[in-house]
């Protein structure tokens, strides 16, 4: 099972000082942490994608290049990719040329994107979001996976003897998760073509990710990728520790109580039975997470939320510490308790060539596409 | 689920913030004259009375969270699976009450859909009567609830009634106009509730399409 952090990249006013980073410190803090990941023993780093103040990676892969460059192990990842306003030409260059540079270590999700004013920046209309997500993704995979493509679709120009370069890594394209939190159509999209699932599982009840991963992995099934608990399952999580848990949620009650999403809204006590927040000691975090996969059966990937709202980078680096020490080591030990030796591991570029090499082709989903109307 | 086709559920809205209160109060004589009607038709009513206020904060934590507390989420889920609404404001500021708005502000979309619901007002004038036709009636257009006809509005003078001899009141000699209007509005909701097919709420998170169609749909749009 992975292990990481996901980073949304804002710059938020420090609720306990009036102090705001300025763009170069928050860049340079999440790549200090993308570090560090590395450093304490986390397999993934993933960015967030955003347009628009307050947050600042609008270029994740200039940023994962540069993580990739300064790292050897850690998988670069994003959360989310937006499949909607980005050109999907432009997304298959960019993560081709980053799996080149960081020798594999990149997989990508994708994500639609919920702020209405970002799409007519890039062209796009938020009402066309799911058919975007849908021709987008369909394209980007194509251009990943043939050499020469002729396409004709309702939202970019058409493509004629176009080839995207460079060509993904041996052949091999970046595995794709898909990110939502409560369209049952993106779970089937993941679903159809056998890539990952995420849930966001942060901001929401519980509910949502349970419901949203159930149909998945009945789709995932329903289209042949395997038995539904072989389907690519990752969470979201949100935690802050201290070894006391009254230490933990005195201070970070001043970041909950003004953090852009809920502040001034529920009680850091609501919210914590409410959706899979978690404060409190490192124990506690253990025995929170261990119940995930109560609700979304056994499981590959495991992000957590730590550095948002305000947090300064030493706060999340003791985090980031008590991660990789504490919390991490055990979880991987728990969570293979009793996981059935059929459940696989997320896909990584060396077990994508591998199963390319065996024969099996590493997209179970190529003859769906084949068949399928597609446009030329 | 409701099983016979006799059976009907109602769910009542109030936004009233005293206790007691006379919003809560219109509200109760209402869903009894539904419930009155509807037996008269050979139904049963099962009835859940909602008060807003008790749900006052989670209602605020939702508008800016996007998901309702557990309490919240059952009261807004009895709304969305009731046959038939009836909604009560206290009237602030010449329209329905900001807590009144907010929690039919959380209320998921299409809730509302072809719902039959009778609104009621309560207001220390009778000159805040017409905010039944000119803000909750607008809204509840707007949401494609079916509003009722008869729309109830209680004051001071109404719930003083008539003295028997009075000019206004009725043959009963009851307070008259309030109670007459309260009997033809749960008649206009009984018969509504009483003729439409039990309602069925649809899950958010079925999946309603497949791939292929989501990829036709997507190339038509």
């Amino acid at each position: 099972m992975q292990f990481g952090v996901f980073t949304v990249g804002d710059v938020t006013v420090d609720p306990t000082n009036g102090r705001e980073p300025t763009e170069r410190e928050r860049i340079k803090a999440m790549v200090a942490i993308a570090l560090k990941a590395e450093e304490v023993g986390l397999d993934v780093f993933a960015t967030g994608e955003h347009h628009n103040p307050p947050f600042v990676p609008s270029s994740p892969t200039t940023m994962l290049g540069y993580i990739a460059a300064r790292t050897e192990r850690l998988l670069l990842s994003t959360a989310t990719t937006l499949i909607t306003t980005n050109d999907p030409v432009k997304i298959a260059e960019d993560y081709a040329m980053l799996q080149h540079l960081a020798d594999g270590r990149v997989d990508l999700m994708m994500g639609r994107g919920n702020t209405g004013p970002v799409y007519p920046w890039f062209g796009q209309d938020i009402r066309n979001g799911i058919p975007l997500t849908i021709e987008n993704y369909d394209l980007l995979r194509r251009l990943w996976r043939e050499d020469v493509v002729n396409w004709q679709g309702k939202f970019r120009t058409p493509l004629q003897s176009f080839t995207s370069t460079p060509r993904p890594l041996d052949g091999v394209p970046p595995f794709v998760w898909h990110g939502s939190i409560r369209s049952p159509e993106i779970a089937e999209q993941a679903a159809y073509y056998g890539d990952g699932f995420f849930a966001n599982h942060i901001f929401w009840p519980k509910e949502h990710t349970q419901r949203m991963v159930g149909l998945y992995r009945e789709r995932f099934a329903h289209y042949g990728h395997g038995s539904a608990d072989q389907a690519i399952v990752g969470l979201g999580g949100q935690v802050f520790m201290r070894r006391n848990s009254q230490d933990a949620v005195r201070q970070f009650r001043p970041y909950f109580d003004n953090a852009p999403v809920y502040g001034h809204g529920p009680s850091l006590e609501d919210f914590s039975s409410q959706t899979p927040l978690t404060v409190g000691s490192p124990q506690q975090v253990i025995d929170r997470t261990l119940t995930f996969r109560e609700y979304v059966g056994d499981y590959q990937r495991q992000l957590f939320l730590v550095d948002h709202a305000g947090l300064p980078l030493k706060t999340v680096l003791e985090q980031l510490d008590m991660l990789g020490e504490e919390v991490v080591p055990v979880l991987r030990r728990e969570f293979a308790v009793g996981r059935p030796a059929h459940v696989p591991d997320a896909p990584t570029h060396a077990s994508l060539v591998e199963a390319a090499a065996d024969g099996s082709t590493a997209d179970s989903t190529a003859d769906a596409d084949s068949t399928a109307p597609a446009a030329v | 689920m409701t099983t016979s086709t006799g059976r009907r559920r109602l769910a009542v809205v109030t936004a009233g913030v005293r206790q007691p209160s006379t919003s809560r109060l219109l509200a109760d004589q209402l869903a009894a004259a539904v419930r009155d009607e509807l037996a008269g038709l050979g139904g049963q009513l099962e009835t859940t009375v909602i008060e807003v206020r008790d749900h006052a904060h989670e209602v605020v934590d939702n508008t800016l969270t996007g998901f309702p507390a557990p309490a919240l989420k059952q009261a807004l889920d009895a709304v969305a699976a009731a046959d038939g609404l009836v909604a009560v404001s206290p009237v602030f500021n010449a329209a329905y009450s900001g807590l009144f708005k907010a929690f039919f502000d959380v209320l998921p979309e299409g809730a509302l859909y072809d719902k039959p619901v009778l609104v009621g007002a309560t207001g220390g004038t009778a000159r805040h009567s017409l905010t039944l036709e000119h803000a909750l009636r607008p809204m509840f257009a707007y949401l494609r609830a079916v509003v009722l006809p008869t729309a109830v509005f209680a004051g001071p003078e109404d719930w003083a009634g008539e003295k028997v001899g009075d000019q206004d009141a009725d043959s009963s000699g009851q307070a008259g106009a309030l109670r007459g209007r309260i009997s033809r509005a749960g008649r206009e909701l009984a018969a509504e509730m009483h003729r439409r097919e039990p309602v069925r709420v649809a899950d958010p998170f079925a999946l309603t399409t497949d791939f292929e169609q989501l990829r036709m749909n997507s190339k038509r749009g």
